[in-house]
Protein backbone atom coordinates (compact mmCIF):
# COMPACT_ATOMS: atom_id res chain seq x y z
CA UNK A 1 0.00 0.00 0.00
CA UNK A 2 1.14 3.66 -1.02
CA UNK A 3 1.34 6.29 1.54
CA UNK A 4 0.43 10.23 0.31
CA UNK A 5 3.40 12.69 1.37
CA UNK A 6 1.13 13.25 4.28
CA UNK A 7 0.22 9.71 5.75
CA UNK A 8 1.84 10.02 9.06
CA UNK A 9 0.46 13.83 9.69
CA UNK A 10 -3.19 11.81 9.11
CA UNK A 11 -2.20 9.19 11.86
CA UNK A 12 -0.66 11.94 14.24
CA UNK A 13 -3.53 13.86 14.00
CA UNK A 14 -5.34 10.38 15.17
CA UNK A 15 -7.35 9.87 12.15
CA UNK A 16 -8.73 6.55 11.24
CA UNK A 17 -6.81 5.10 8.16
CA UNK A 18 -8.19 2.87 5.44
CA UNK A 19 -6.80 1.88 2.43
CA UNK A 20 -8.28 3.32 -1.10
CA UNK A 21 -7.09 2.83 -4.30
CA UNK A 22 -4.33 1.35 -3.03
CA UNK A 23 -2.99 4.30 -0.58
CA UNK A 24 -3.29 4.61 2.76
CA UNK A 25 -5.95 7.14 3.20
CA UNK A 26 -7.60 9.14 6.20
CA UNK A 27 -11.03 7.92 6.09
CA UNK A 28 -12.30 10.50 9.06
CA UNK A 29 -10.68 12.52 12.15
CA UNK A 30 -13.45 13.60 14.29
CA UNK A 31 -16.57 12.33 12.72
CA UNK A 32 -18.08 12.58 9.05
CA UNK A 33 -20.89 14.77 10.42
CA UNK A 34 -19.01 17.38 12.52
CA UNK A 35 -16.57 17.03 9.05
CA UNK A 36 -19.12 17.62 6.74
CA UNK A 37 -20.37 20.47 9.04
CA UNK A 38 -17.47 22.25 8.72
CA UNK A 39 -17.18 22.10 5.20
CA UNK A 40 -20.52 23.65 4.63
CA UNK A 41 -20.21 26.21 6.89
CA UNK A 42 -16.25 26.78 6.94
CA UNK A 43 -13.26 25.32 5.90
CA UNK A 44 -11.56 22.13 5.84
CA UNK A 45 -8.79 20.48 4.07
CA UNK A 46 -8.55 17.26 1.92
CA UNK A 47 -5.83 15.20 1.64
CA UNK A 48 -6.65 13.87 -1.82
CA UNK A 49 -2.77 13.24 -3.15
CA UNK A 50 -4.00 10.14 -4.37
CA UNK A 51 -5.40 11.45 -7.56
CA UNK A 52 -3.31 10.86 -10.45
CA UNK A 53 -1.91 13.69 -13.11
CA UNK A 54 -0.85 13.14 -15.99
CA UNK A 55 0.77 16.00 -18.52
CA UNK A 56 0.22 15.98 -22.12
CA UNK A 57 2.68 18.33 -24.10
CA UNK A 58 3.32 19.03 -27.19
CA UNK A 59 2.27 20.46 -30.63
CA UNK A 60 -0.67 17.43 -30.75
CA UNK A 61 -1.20 17.43 -27.43
CA UNK A 62 -5.00 19.24 -28.12
CA UNK A 63 -5.79 16.00 -30.71
CA UNK A 64 -5.35 13.47 -28.45
CA UNK A 65 -7.56 15.44 -25.60
CA UNK A 66 -9.81 15.61 -28.06
CA UNK A 67 -9.79 12.24 -29.53
CA UNK A 68 -10.21 10.16 -25.91
CA UNK A 69 -12.64 12.88 -23.92
CA UNK A 70 -15.92 13.79 -24.14
CA UNK A 71 -16.10 17.18 -23.60
CA UNK A 72 -14.52 19.74 -26.09
CA UNK A 73 -11.39 20.80 -25.01
CA UNK A 74 -10.87 23.49 -27.91
CA UNK A 75 -13.50 26.05 -25.80
CA UNK A 76 -10.20 26.08 -23.33
CA UNK A 77 -8.18 28.71 -22.84
CA UNK A 78 -5.17 29.68 -20.91
CA UNK A 79 -5.68 29.20 -17.02
CA UNK A 80 -9.13 27.35 -17.50
CA UNK A 81 -10.07 23.78 -16.48
CA UNK A 82 -12.64 21.84 -17.72
CA UNK A 83 -15.03 18.45 -16.33
CA UNK A 84 -14.70 15.48 -19.19
CA UNK A 85 -15.08 11.71 -19.69
CA UNK A 86 -13.29 9.61 -21.42
CA UNK A 87 -16.26 7.33 -23.17
CA UNK A 88 -15.06 3.50 -23.67
CA UNK A 89 -15.80 1.42 -27.18
CA UNK A 90 -18.70 0.23 -25.78
CA UNK A 91 -20.77 2.89 -24.68
CA UNK A 92 -19.36 2.72 -21.12
CA UNK A 93 -16.64 5.09 -19.19
CA UNK A 94 -13.11 4.89 -19.16
CA UNK A 95 -12.99 7.41 -16.06
CA UNK A 96 -14.31 11.07 -15.75
CA UNK A 97 -11.10 13.84 -15.27
CA UNK A 98 -10.49 17.43 -15.14
CA UNK A 99 -8.34 18.56 -17.99
CA UNK A 100 -6.69 22.05 -17.46
CA UNK A 101 -4.85 23.99 -20.14
CA UNK A 102 -1.54 25.92 -19.48
CA UNK A 103 -1.13 27.26 -23.32
CA UNK A 104 -2.00 25.39 -26.20
CA UNK A 105 0.53 22.90 -25.93
CA UNK A 106 0.61 22.04 -22.12
CA UNK A 107 -2.40 20.06 -20.33
CA UNK A 108 -2.33 18.39 -17.15
CA UNK A 109 -5.35 15.83 -16.98
CA UNK A 110 -6.48 14.58 -13.63
CA UNK A 111 -8.21 11.38 -12.92
CA UNK A 112 -9.23 8.70 -10.21
CA UNK A 113 -6.08 7.07 -8.22
CA UNK A 114 -8.26 3.73 -9.01
CA UNK A 115 -8.19 4.23 -12.49
CA UNK A 116 -4.34 5.66 -12.87
CA UNK A 117 -3.02 2.40 -14.62
CA UNK A 118 -6.13 2.11 -17.18
CA UNK A 119 -6.19 5.68 -18.12
CA UNK A 120 -2.70 5.60 -18.70
CA UNK A 121 -2.65 2.37 -20.98
CA UNK A 122 -5.80 3.74 -22.42
CA UNK A 123 -4.61 7.18 -23.60
CA UNK A 124 -1.14 5.60 -24.37
CA UNK A 125 -3.04 3.12 -27.10
CA UNK A 126 -4.99 6.10 -28.55
CA UNK A 127 -1.55 8.30 -28.99
CA UNK A 128 -1.01 7.49 -32.47
CA UNK A 129 -0.26 11.11 -32.79
CA UNK A 130 3.06 10.99 -30.36
CA UNK A 131 1.87 13.29 -28.31
CA UNK A 132 4.30 13.41 -25.48
CA UNK A 133 2.90 12.08 -22.14
CA UNK A 134 4.43 11.60 -18.34
CA UNK A 135 2.76 10.32 -15.42
CA UNK A 136 3.05 13.01 -12.64
CA UNK A 137 1.46 10.70 -10.03
CA UNK A 138 3.97 9.86 -8.06
CA UNK A 139 5.24 13.47 -7.67
CA UNK A 140 2.12 15.70 -7.06
CA UNK A 141 0.39 16.47 -3.61
CA UNK A 142 -3.13 17.59 -3.99
CA UNK A 143 -4.82 19.38 -1.38
CA UNK A 144 -8.92 20.57 -1.74
CA UNK A 145 -9.11 23.72 0.74
CA UNK A 146 -13.42 23.81 0.63
CA UNK A 147 -15.80 25.74 2.14
CA UNK A 148 -17.21 28.86 1.71
CA UNK A 149 -14.51 30.83 4.35
CA UNK A 150 -11.50 29.10 2.21
CA UNK A 151 -10.34 32.29 -0.19
CA UNK A 152 -10.48 34.35 3.12
CA UNK A 153 -8.88 31.81 5.34
CA UNK A 154 -6.75 31.61 2.80
CA UNK A 155 -5.70 34.64 1.35
CA UNK A 156 -2.63 35.51 3.54
CA UNK A 157 -0.16 32.85 1.63
CA UNK A 158 -0.29 34.08 -1.44
CA UNK A 159 -0.70 37.52 -3.46
CA UNK A 160 -3.14 36.01 -6.15
CA UNK A 161 -6.33 37.54 -5.18
CA UNK A 162 -8.20 34.39 -4.16
CA UNK A 163 -11.41 35.63 -4.51
CA UNK A 164 -11.28 36.66 -8.07
CA UNK A 165 -10.26 33.09 -9.40
CA UNK A 166 -13.77 31.85 -10.94
CA UNK A 167 -15.00 28.59 -10.82
CA UNK A 168 -13.18 26.19 -12.78
CA UNK A 169 -10.37 28.40 -13.39
CA UNK A 170 -7.04 28.40 -11.75
CA UNK A 171 -3.97 30.29 -11.24
CA UNK A 172 -0.13 29.02 -10.93
CA UNK A 173 1.96 31.57 -8.47
CA UNK A 174 3.69 31.16 -5.11
CA UNK A 175 1.35 30.01 -2.26
CA UNK A 176 2.83 29.56 1.64
CA UNK A 177 5.96 30.40 0.54
CA UNK A 178 6.34 27.56 -2.20
CA UNK A 179 6.87 28.80 -6.11
CA UNK A 180 4.61 27.22 -9.21
CA UNK A 181 1.53 26.11 -7.05
CA UNK A 182 -1.62 25.40 -8.79
CA UNK A 183 -4.36 27.26 -7.12
CA UNK A 184 -7.33 25.45 -9.07
CA UNK A 185 -11.26 26.93 -8.31
CA UNK A 186 -12.17 23.19 -8.29
CA UNK A 187 -13.42 21.08 -6.03
CA UNK A 188 -15.44 17.90 -5.13
CA UNK A 189 -18.00 19.17 -2.40
CA UNK A 190 -20.18 21.94 -3.44
CA UNK A 191 -19.26 24.46 -1.27
CA UNK A 192 -16.57 26.37 -2.98
CA UNK A 193 -13.50 26.57 -2.22
CA UNK A 194 -9.83 25.65 -3.88
CA UNK A 195 -7.96 22.95 -4.99
CA UNK A 196 -4.00 23.35 -4.75
CA UNK A 197 -1.38 20.90 -6.42
CA UNK A 198 2.12 20.96 -5.44
CA UNK A 199 5.37 18.52 -5.51
CA UNK A 200 5.26 16.30 -2.59
CA UNK A 201 8.41 17.55 -1.30
CA UNK A 202 6.60 20.85 -0.60
CA UNK A 203 3.06 19.29 0.59
CA UNK A 204 4.04 19.01 4.11
CA UNK A 205 5.09 22.57 4.49
CA UNK A 206 2.04 23.74 2.55
CA UNK A 207 -0.43 21.53 4.69
CA UNK A 208 1.20 23.34 8.30
CA UNK A 209 0.92 26.94 6.63
CA UNK A 210 -2.75 25.89 5.64
CA UNK A 211 -3.83 25.22 9.15
CA UNK A 212 -1.56 27.99 10.50
CA UNK A 213 -3.56 30.43 8.11
CA UNK A 214 -6.98 29.06 9.06
CA UNK A 215 -7.12 28.71 12.42
CA UNK A 216 -8.75 31.83 13.00
CA UNK A 217 -11.38 30.33 10.76
CA UNK A 218 -11.73 27.08 12.46
CA UNK A 219 -9.96 24.95 9.71
CA UNK A 220 -9.99 21.51 10.12
CA UNK A 221 -9.10 18.44 8.37
CA UNK A 222 -11.28 15.89 6.47
CA UNK A 223 -11.63 12.63 5.44
CA UNK A 224 -13.06 10.32 2.55
CA UNK A 225 -16.14 9.65 4.36
CA UNK A 226 -17.40 13.52 4.68
CA UNK A 227 -15.75 13.85 1.11
CA UNK A 228 -18.82 11.36 -0.14
CA UNK A 229 -21.39 12.74 1.40
CA UNK A 230 -20.06 15.82 0.56
CA UNK A 231 -20.34 14.99 -3.30
CA UNK A 232 -23.60 13.12 -3.17
CA UNK A 233 -25.46 15.67 -1.62
CA UNK A 234 -24.41 17.52 -4.82
CA UNK A 235 -25.24 14.23 -7.10
CA UNK A 236 -21.64 14.54 -8.37
CA UNK A 237 -20.91 11.05 -9.32
CA UNK A 238 -18.34 9.03 -8.47
CA UNK A 239 -16.51 6.93 -10.80
CA UNK A 240 -16.96 3.01 -9.92
CA UNK A 241 -20.27 3.69 -7.53
CA UNK A 242 -22.51 5.78 -10.35
CA UNK A 243 -20.21 5.45 -13.52
CA UNK A 244 -17.86 2.59 -14.90
CA UNK A 245 -17.26 0.72 -17.66
CA UNK A 246 -20.54 -0.41 -18.50
CA UNK A 247 -22.28 3.59 -17.87
CA UNK A 248 -22.64 5.93 -20.33
CA UNK A 249 -22.19 9.48 -19.87
CA UNK A 250 -25.56 10.10 -21.56
CA UNK A 251 -27.31 7.96 -18.83
CA UNK A 252 -25.50 9.08 -16.35
CA UNK A 253 -26.63 12.68 -16.69
CA UNK A 254 -23.53 13.47 -18.60
CA UNK A 255 -24.59 14.69 -21.36
CA UNK A 256 -23.81 18.13 -21.13
CA UNK A 257 -20.03 17.52 -21.12
CA UNK A 258 -20.48 14.86 -23.71
CA UNK A 259 -20.19 17.68 -26.80
CA UNK A 260 -20.77 16.42 -30.42
CA UNK A 261 -19.29 19.33 -32.05
CA UNK A 262 -16.08 17.01 -32.64
CA UNK A 263 -15.63 13.25 -32.85
CA UNK A 264 -14.22 11.36 -30.21
CA UNK A 265 -14.00 7.68 -29.13
CA UNK A 266 -17.41 6.23 -29.77
CA UNK A 267 -18.83 9.66 -30.36
CA UNK A 268 -21.05 8.20 -33.37
CA UNK A 269 -22.73 5.94 -30.83
CA UNK A 270 -23.33 8.24 -28.00
CA UNK A 271 -25.04 10.43 -30.36
CA UNK A 272 -27.28 8.06 -31.49
CA UNK A 273 -28.35 7.19 -27.72
CA UNK A 274 -28.74 11.10 -27.08
CA UNK A 275 -31.38 11.29 -29.94
CA UNK A 276 -33.31 8.71 -29.28
CA UNK A 277 -33.19 8.93 -25.91
CA UNK A 278 -31.19 6.20 -23.18
CA UNK A 279 -33.61 3.57 -21.78
CA UNK A 280 -32.26 4.14 -17.94
CA UNK A 281 -31.69 6.98 -16.48
CA UNK A 282 -29.19 7.71 -13.34
CA UNK A 283 -31.36 10.13 -10.80
CA UNK A 284 -30.89 11.49 -7.27
CA UNK A 285 -33.88 10.31 -5.20
CA UNK A 286 -34.62 11.21 -1.31
CA UNK A 287 -36.47 8.35 0.68
CA UNK A 288 -40.15 9.32 2.27
CA UNK A 289 -39.56 7.72 5.30
CA UNK A 290 -36.77 6.84 7.72
CA UNK A 291 -33.95 4.73 6.66
CA UNK A 292 -31.08 5.14 4.36
CA UNK A 293 -30.21 3.56 0.91
CA UNK A 294 -26.95 1.81 0.45
CA UNK A 295 -25.17 1.25 -2.77
CA UNK A 296 -26.01 -2.46 -4.38
CA UNK A 297 -29.42 -2.08 -2.99
CA UNK A 298 -32.10 -2.41 -5.06
CA UNK A 299 -34.97 -0.28 -6.53
CA UNK A 300 -38.08 -1.39 -7.25
CA UNK A 301 -41.89 -1.78 -8.37
CA UNK A 302 -45.00 -1.31 -6.78
CA UNK A 303 -44.98 -4.82 -7.13
CA UNK A 304 -41.69 -5.93 -5.51
CA UNK A 305 -39.96 -5.60 -9.46
CA UNK A 306 -36.75 -4.75 -9.47
CA UNK A 307 -36.05 -1.75 -11.91
CA UNK A 308 -33.23 -0.60 -11.22
CA UNK A 309 -30.15 -0.31 -8.50
CA UNK A 310 -29.07 2.64 -6.12
CA UNK A 311 -25.00 3.30 -7.25
CA UNK A 312 -24.62 5.43 -3.91
CA UNK A 313 -26.67 6.22 -0.77
CA UNK A 314 -25.85 7.59 2.78
CA UNK A 315 -27.67 9.36 5.26
CA UNK A 316 -27.76 13.26 4.05
CA UNK A 317 -25.95 15.19 6.73
CA UNK A 318 -27.43 18.30 5.92
CA UNK A 319 -31.06 17.61 5.30
CA UNK A 320 -30.90 14.80 7.84
CA UNK A 321 -32.62 12.11 5.34
CA UNK A 322 -32.03 9.27 3.14
CA UNK A 323 -30.74 10.03 -0.27
CA UNK A 324 -29.25 8.66 -2.86
CA UNK A 325 -28.37 7.63 -6.61
CA UNK A 326 -29.44 5.13 -8.61
CA UNK A 327 -30.39 4.17 -12.06
CA UNK A 328 -34.14 3.53 -13.08
CA UNK A 329 -36.01 3.31 -16.51
CA UNK A 330 -36.29 6.58 -18.29
CA UNK A 331 -39.78 6.23 -17.69
CA UNK A 332 -39.65 6.92 -14.19
CA UNK A 333 -37.04 8.90 -14.08
CA UNK A 334 -38.75 12.25 -14.01
CA UNK A 335 -38.32 14.90 -10.38
CA UNK A 336 -41.42 13.44 -8.83
CA UNK A 337 -41.75 10.20 -9.91
CA UNK A 338 -42.09 7.10 -6.99
CA UNK A 339 -40.32 4.92 -6.71
CA UNK A 340 -39.39 1.74 -4.10
CA UNK A 341 -35.25 1.29 -2.63
CA UNK A 342 -35.69 -2.19 -0.90
CA UNK A 343 -34.07 -1.79 2.47
CA UNK A 344 -33.14 -5.26 3.59
CA UNK A 345 -36.97 -6.65 4.05
CA UNK A 346 -39.05 -3.41 3.59
CA UNK A 347 -39.43 -1.91 0.45
CA UNK A 348 -38.74 2.06 1.47
CA UNK A 349 -41.18 4.23 -0.33
CA UNK A 350 -38.93 7.39 -2.42
CA UNK A 351 -39.27 10.42 -4.66
CA UNK A 352 -37.39 10.90 -7.81
CA UNK A 353 -35.89 14.63 -7.50
CA UNK A 354 -33.85 17.53 -9.10
CA UNK A 355 -30.57 17.61 -8.02
CA UNK A 356 -28.67 18.99 -6.39
CA UNK A 357 -30.16 17.31 -3.26
CA UNK A 358 -28.37 20.20 -0.88
CA UNK A 359 -28.93 23.49 -2.31
CA UNK A 360 -26.98 25.46 -0.07
CA UNK B 1 -11.26 2.76 24.44
CA UNK B 2 -12.91 1.99 27.38
CA UNK B 3 -14.01 -1.84 27.65
CA UNK B 4 -15.47 -1.55 31.42
CA UNK B 5 -15.02 -4.80 33.84
CA UNK B 6 -18.34 -5.42 34.82
CA UNK B 7 -19.94 -5.91 32.15
CA UNK B 8 -19.71 -9.57 29.23
CA UNK B 9 -19.00 -9.30 26.09
CA UNK B 10 -19.44 -11.22 22.08
CA UNK B 11 -17.32 -11.47 19.33
CA UNK B 12 -19.62 -9.19 17.27
CA UNK B 13 -18.87 -6.11 19.36
CA UNK B 14 -21.80 -6.26 21.94
CA UNK B 15 -21.81 -5.40 25.29
CA UNK B 16 -24.20 -7.22 27.79
CA UNK B 17 -25.55 -6.57 31.76
CA UNK B 18 -26.80 -8.86 33.68
CA UNK B 19 -29.11 -8.15 36.25
CA UNK B 20 -31.42 -11.22 37.35
CA UNK B 21 -32.83 -12.88 34.30
CA UNK B 22 -32.95 -9.60 32.55
CA UNK B 23 -29.71 -8.82 30.63
CA UNK B 24 -29.03 -5.08 28.89
CA UNK B 25 -27.58 -5.28 25.46
CA UNK B 26 -25.70 -2.43 23.51
CA UNK B 27 -22.54 -2.14 21.20
CA UNK B 28 -18.93 -1.49 22.42
CA UNK B 29 -17.26 1.73 22.34
CA UNK B 30 -14.62 -0.37 19.81
CA UNK B 31 -17.94 -1.33 17.57
CA UNK B 32 -19.38 2.66 17.88
CA UNK B 33 -15.99 4.05 17.16
CA UNK B 34 -15.81 1.65 14.01
CA UNK B 35 -18.64 2.88 12.97
CA UNK B 36 -18.12 6.19 12.86
CA UNK B 37 -21.45 8.28 13.52
CA UNK B 38 -24.56 6.66 14.27
CA UNK B 39 -27.54 7.95 12.59
CA UNK B 40 -30.53 5.48 13.27
CA UNK B 41 -31.18 2.28 15.42
CA UNK B 42 -34.08 0.20 13.73
CA UNK B 43 -35.37 -2.58 16.39
CA UNK B 44 -38.49 -3.97 15.25
CA UNK B 45 -38.11 -7.30 17.73
CA UNK B 46 -40.16 -5.74 20.84
CA UNK B 47 -41.76 -9.21 22.47
CA UNK B 48 -40.46 -11.29 19.90
CA UNK B 49 -38.70 -14.36 20.81
CA UNK B 50 -35.56 -14.96 19.34
CA UNK B 51 -32.73 -17.76 19.36
CA UNK B 52 -28.85 -17.03 20.43
CA UNK B 53 -27.04 -14.89 17.12
CA UNK B 54 -30.65 -14.47 15.38
CA UNK B 55 -30.80 -10.47 14.38
CA UNK B 56 -32.29 -8.41 16.60
CA UNK B 57 -32.12 -5.37 15.03
CA UNK B 58 -29.52 -2.97 12.73
CA UNK B 59 -27.22 -0.04 13.51
CA UNK B 60 -26.74 2.68 10.40
CA UNK B 61 -24.10 4.50 10.57
CA UNK B 62 -23.39 7.18 7.71
CA UNK B 63 -21.11 5.41 5.96
CA UNK B 64 -22.47 1.27 6.51
CA UNK B 65 -24.98 -0.92 8.47
CA UNK B 66 -24.40 -3.25 10.66
CA UNK B 67 -26.65 -6.08 12.27
CA UNK B 68 -27.55 -6.59 15.58
CA UNK B 69 -27.47 -9.85 17.49
CA UNK B 70 -28.67 -11.54 20.08
CA UNK B 71 -26.24 -12.24 22.73
CA UNK B 72 -28.81 -14.48 24.57
CA UNK B 73 -31.76 -16.34 23.80
CA UNK B 74 -34.94 -14.39 25.46
CA UNK B 75 -37.28 -12.56 24.40
CA UNK B 76 -36.83 -8.91 23.38
CA UNK B 77 -38.29 -6.99 26.19
CA UNK B 78 -37.84 -3.54 26.11
CA UNK B 79 -36.22 -1.15 22.86
CA UNK B 80 -34.54 2.11 24.09
CA UNK B 81 -36.95 4.23 22.11
CA UNK B 82 -34.77 7.33 23.14
CA UNK B 83 -32.11 6.23 20.59
CA UNK B 84 -35.21 7.47 18.09
CA UNK B 85 -34.05 10.80 18.64
CA UNK B 86 -30.62 11.07 19.64
CA UNK B 87 -28.81 7.73 18.17
CA UNK B 88 -26.00 9.68 18.84
CA UNK B 89 -25.88 8.75 22.36
CA UNK B 90 -24.18 5.60 21.57
CA UNK B 91 -21.52 7.43 20.01
CA UNK B 92 -21.23 9.50 23.22
CA UNK B 93 -22.31 7.16 25.61
CA UNK B 94 -22.09 3.15 24.32
CA UNK B 95 -22.33 1.64 27.65
CA UNK B 96 -24.97 3.85 29.58
CA UNK B 97 -27.67 6.02 27.88
CA UNK B 98 -26.77 4.04 24.80
CA UNK B 99 -27.68 0.77 25.59
CA UNK B 100 -30.27 -0.68 22.69
CA UNK B 101 -32.22 -3.53 24.40
CA UNK B 102 -33.38 -5.39 27.31
CA UNK B 103 -33.58 -9.61 26.66
CA UNK B 104 -35.40 -11.70 28.87
CA UNK B 105 -33.39 -14.90 28.70
CA UNK B 106 -33.96 -18.39 28.62
CA UNK B 107 -30.82 -20.03 29.01
CA UNK B 108 -28.51 -18.96 32.45
CA UNK B 109 -26.00 -21.56 30.84
CA UNK B 110 -25.61 -18.96 28.07
CA UNK B 111 -24.49 -16.23 30.29
CA UNK B 112 -20.75 -18.61 30.80
CA UNK B 113 -20.06 -18.10 26.86
CA UNK B 114 -19.81 -14.39 27.11
CA UNK B 115 -16.28 -13.20 27.27
CA UNK B 116 -15.18 -11.63 30.28
CA UNK B 117 -13.42 -8.23 29.87
CA UNK B 118 -10.32 -9.49 29.81
CA UNK B 119 -11.34 -12.06 26.63
CA UNK B 120 -12.86 -8.89 24.82
CA UNK B 121 -10.32 -7.19 25.25
CA UNK B 122 -8.12 -9.96 23.46
CA UNK B 123 -10.51 -9.51 20.69
CA UNK B 124 -10.20 -6.41 19.95
CA UNK B 125 -6.66 -6.03 20.25
CA UNK B 126 -5.62 -9.20 18.54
Amino acid sequence: MKNTALSSTHIALNAKMVPFAGYNMPVSYEGVNAEHETVRKSVGVFDVSHMGEFLITGEHALELIQKISSNDASKLVDGKAQYSCMPNNNGGIVDDLIIYRFNEEKYLLVVNASNIEKDWNWISQHNTMNATMRDLSDEYSLLAIQGPKAAEAMQSLTDVDLSAIKFYTFEVAPFAGVENVIISATGYTGSGGFEIYCKNEDAQKIWDKVFEAGADFGIKPIGLAARDTLRLEMGYCLYGNDIDDTTSPIEAGLGWITKFTKDFINSEALKEQKEQGPKRKLVGFELDERGIPRQGYDIVDDNGKVIGVVTSGTMSPSLEKGIGLGYVPTEVAAPGSKINIQVRKKALPATVVKLPFYKG
Amino acid sequence: MKIPKDLKYTNDHEWVKIEGDVATVGITDFAQGELGDIVYVEVETVDETLEREEVFGTVEAVKTVSDLFAPLSGEIIEFNESLEDEPEKVNTDPYGEGWMVKIRFSDASEVDDLLSAEEYTEVVEG
